[in-house]
């Protein structure tokens, strides 16, 4: 058995698609480039496919990954990455496909922060965006309510800033939000905390860090 | 109006988070099919009147899809009825129905193509047009109009919406699709009116145009005459059937999302000679025709590679029926062990050698297996015509809880013609008795999941002369299930008697039906399979709007010599040969299974020419000995 750890990006066709889903998918992907994908023991055997960190519905990424395990200890990174390119899937974009030790703990134990993309659909007024981050950094306490659930959105932004349009986009913002066991902070939420509507705006995940 | 595809998409990137499954409105799944649409002579919208979820694996429509983009000239797409919520949002942003591979509104295409595989999409097809702007009424239909027509089981009783649809598809589409096409294509090509189109395809063998016709009744409501008002009209519309099954699609489009069935499916057979006589399937589809073992094996190969799926479902109406069975499931089973796959094998006939294949199949035992004795008392399957003895189930039942299963499945139905409450309460008999063998067998953990639905009398079958069961009946019928078939182990669901009105009326329903759909969708009516959605108040306002007796199409006996509705549509098999069913039902007499002696219902002669041309064991109609087939065959020669 080995185990690959595939960095991919989730591109449009797949921008709708839930994480279950995405589980469903790549077992179908790995199914159709003939990689031979290992199953869990026990009475409801399951492909050993583990992603990092869960995307919300609607969002796409730039960084994603994912754990493979591979009943195949030939392989090597550059035939599987040859196999994944010859039978693409709408959605996905392999970006690099690395052999790691089997024995290292699962990604989605160790990841403490992820940092996105949020650009308008349409142009807003750039300098009263400023204004409110500027507005909102300086606040020590973002009460927010959401599932029912009161928190504090203040501490789970770790990084906010804007970046002014170009020719090819919008105004946006990058953000560094928390992503521990409890404390994890959501990109729509900081847009709803500046006085945006949260679905005026395009997110995508642009990384995902790790303890080491 | 030009398409402002970048407007669109910002429409939907707003939209769309806001509503349940997004997945479902964007299309560009695995294996979807996209051109250049300038490109192209001929759009098609492919249409199925319900969520995405249901109209994805619709195999009639995943094997037209395949079919007409296979052309060069044709760009065919897929469009569902949106849910609720999106309905909401789209109608609030007045965002035009659209097709998920190109986002195109469908009112942009040429041909919009309906499959009704049941009636109770009825609402949702008005409400498919409306979304689309399109004028529900065909009769208001202009040249610029696309082209509505619809297929499927539900079209072999066409005229309650024949208010709606410009041309139905009789029968099997594999052939008769590209003759639309064609005639359509001659037609825009000459530039003549919307009505010379409609002319044109009333001449495509299979294809019926409502308009080209006018019905005449009887005082009493029944109907005297469907008369055709023009001389391009045929009489009598015969259904359209290929001579061969063509090798089955294996591209099928992957959903991104969860939908009812995510699995390679491929049809082994087609049609039934079994003749159970509440059946509809089993005598629109005929001849039986089986698909070659190794063609099978062929497709399940290529498919599984070309969509990564993990399931595969081997569909026909009677596995156990398929001559090479064994076989199949032999091969079949040695592929899908090594890899990780499921393979399901529906409709299995009730002996332990179906036990036999599925264990080969070595699939989950967890849901269970399933039967269907459909009624459980000699005279009552005498008069369905399903000879199934109590102790051949009975050791079945055991057969199944020993070899690992712990759920048994059972389907009945109640409301079959004569039956008595008598007839009912050997349902519980018989499932106590089946849930005694389990706990004998493997204690409590035994479960009989009995489902009960209620008989609806279709068209072209023997029962069709037959009343529905009133809601009174019903009611007593399943009060006494609900509080007799209870007990440790037993668990029942049924069809509630509402639901089962709606089908009926709108199933043996004519051409005055079609005031009282537009009535119920004016009022609200839509998703109306779907339990939750389903209004009864709103279908009964609408009939008293429309000043119809709902009755007068369910609880009605008629006369043997009654005109129906239908009638001018043939599936092949004669009416005289149903009614001679009706009368055997009546004296609770078997017929055998006419794959071993014909019983002469019409197939062979209707289809005499197709018989004759495509010879061999394809067909499971014996061979007709040669004397006879010469009488036959003598007026077509001339
Ligand atoms: S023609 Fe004869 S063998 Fe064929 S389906 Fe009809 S009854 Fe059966």
């Amino acid at each position: 058995m080995m185990r690959c750890r595939i960095t991919y990006r989730k591109t449009a066709p797949l921008r709708y698609t839930g994480n279950l889903d995405i589980q469903k998918i790549w077992e179908r992907y790995l199914r159709r480039a003939g990689l031979p994908v290992a199953y869990s023991q026990g009475f409801h055997p399951q492909p050993r496919i583990q992603q990092a960190c869960p995307l919300p519905l609607g969002f796409l990424s730039q960084a994603e990954l994912a754990d493979i395990y591979l009943d195949d200890d030939t392989l090597r990174p550059d035939d599987i990455t040859r196999s994944l390119q010859v039978m693409p899937y709408p959605g996905i974009e392999i970006a690099a496909v690395e052999e790691v030790d089997l024995t290292e703990a699962t990604l989605a134990g160790r990841v403490t922060a992820t940092e996105y993309l949020a650009e308008w659909i349409d142009p807003i007024d750039a300098d009263q965006l400023a204004s409110r981050v500027f507005a909102l950094l300086n606040t020590p306490q973002l009460l927010r309510s959401r599932r029912d659930r009161d928190y504090d959105l203040r501490p789970l932004i770790e990084a906010l800033d804007v970046l002014p349009a170009d020719s090819a986009h919008n105004t946006g913002l990058c953000m560094q939000l928390s992503a521990r066991q409890g404390a994890t902070g959501r990109p729509e939420e900081v847009v709803a905390a500046l006085g945006y509507a949260p679905f005026d705006v395009r997110y995508m995940r642009t990384r995902i860090y790790f303890t080491d | 109006m030009t398409f402002d595809h970048t407007m669109l998409q910002k429409q939907l990137e707003r939209i769309l988070p806001t509503v349940q499954k997004p997945g479902r409105y964007v299309g560009g799944e695995l294996n979807q099919i996209v051109k250049d649409w300038d490109g192209v002579e001929t759009h098609i919208a492919l249409a199925f009147p319900d969520i995405y979820d249901l109209g994805l694996p619709n195999l009639g429509l995943a094997i037209l899809y395949q079919t007409l983009n296979a052309r060069e000239d044709v760009f065919a797409e897929r469009v569902y009825s949106p849910w609720t919520d999106m309905e909401l949002a789209i109608r609030k942003s007045s965002i035009p129905l659209y097709a998920l591979e190109s986002h195109r509104p469908i009112a942009d295409f040429d041909i919009l193509a309906l499959t009704l595989p049941y009636e109770t999409l009825y609402t949702n097809t008005l409400n498919l047009l409306d979304l689309a702007g399109i004028p529900l009424y065909a009769a208001h239909r202009s040249d610029q109009h696309p082209l509505v027509i619809a297929g499927g089981h539900a079209c072999y009783n066409p005229e309650p919406m024949s208010a709606f649809i410009d041309a139905f598809a009789i029968g099997e589409g594999e052939e008769m699709i590209h003759d639309i096409v064609n005639a359509y294509q001659a037609w825009k090509r000459s530039g003549q009116p919307r009505a010379t189109l409609l002319k044109a395809l009333a001449q495509v063998s299979g294809v019926y145009v409502p308009a080209l016709y006018e019905p005449d009744y009887h005082p009493d409501g029944t109907l005297r005459e469907l008369r055709p008002l023009d001389p391009a009209a045929p009489r009598r519309i015969t259904k359209r059937i290929v001579a061969k099954l063509p090798p089955p699609p294996t591209n099928f489009i992957v959903p991104s999302i969860d939908v009812v069935h995510n699995r390679v499916a491929v049809e082994i057979m087609r049609g039934c000679t079994r003749g159970c006589r509440f059946c509809h399937a089993g005598f629109i589809n005929r001849p039986v025709r089986e698909r070659p073992v190794g063609e099978i094996l062929q497709a399940v190969q290529t498919a599984l590679k070309q969509t990564g799926y993990e399931e595969v479902a081997l569909l026909s109406l009677s596995s156990s029926d398929y001559t090479q069975i064994v076989d199949l499931v032999d091969q079949v089973s040695k592929h899908a062990s090594e890899n990780h796959l499921t393979i399901s094998l529906p409709s299995l006939r009730i002996e332990t050698f179906s036990i036999d294949l599925m264990d080969k199949l070595k699939g989950s035992r967890q849901g269970g297996f399933t039967l269907a004795p459909e009624a459980a008392t000699d005279r009552m399957r005498a008069t369905i015509n399903k000879p199934i003895a109590a102790d051949q189930l009975l050791e079945t039942a055991r057969a199944i809880y020993s070899r690992g299963w712990s759920t048994i499945k059972l389907y009945f139905m109640i409301g079959h013609p004569s039956e008595t409450l008598d007839d009912v309460r050997a349902i519980v008999d018989l499932c106590k008795a089946v849930i005694a063998e389990g706990r004998k067998i493997i204690g409590k953990r035994a479960v009989l999941h009995a489902g009960v639905s209620t008989f609806v009398p279709k068209p072209h079958t023997p029962f069709q002369w037959a009343p529905c069961d009133t809601p009174k009946q019903i009611q007593a019928k399943q009060e006494l299930l609900r509080s007799e078939l209870r007990g440790p182990g037993l668990k029942m669901t049924w069809t509630s008697p509402k639901d089962t009105l709606l089908e009926a009326w709108l199933s043996r329903g004519d051409r005055r039906m079609a005031e009282v759909i537009y009535n119920a969708w004016r009022n609200g009516a839509k998703f109306d399979a779907w339990q939750d959605q389903y209004r009864y108040e709103i279908w009964q306002a609408a009939f008293e709007q429309a000043g119809i007796d709902p009755a007068f199409y369910t609880h009605r006996m008629r006369a043997e010599d009654e005109i129906f509705p239908w009638d001018h549509i043939s599936p092949g098999v004669r009416k005289s040969f149903l009614l001679g069913e009706y009368r055997a039902s009546q004296t609770q007499s078997f017929r055998s299974d006419c794959r071993e002696s014909c019983l002469a219902c019409g197939i062979l002669p209707t289809f005499a020419e197709l018989r004759r041309t495509n010879p061999g064991k394809q067909w499971m109609c014996p061979e007709v000995p040669i004397r006879k087939k010469k009488a036959v065959l003598e007026p077509v020669a001339s």
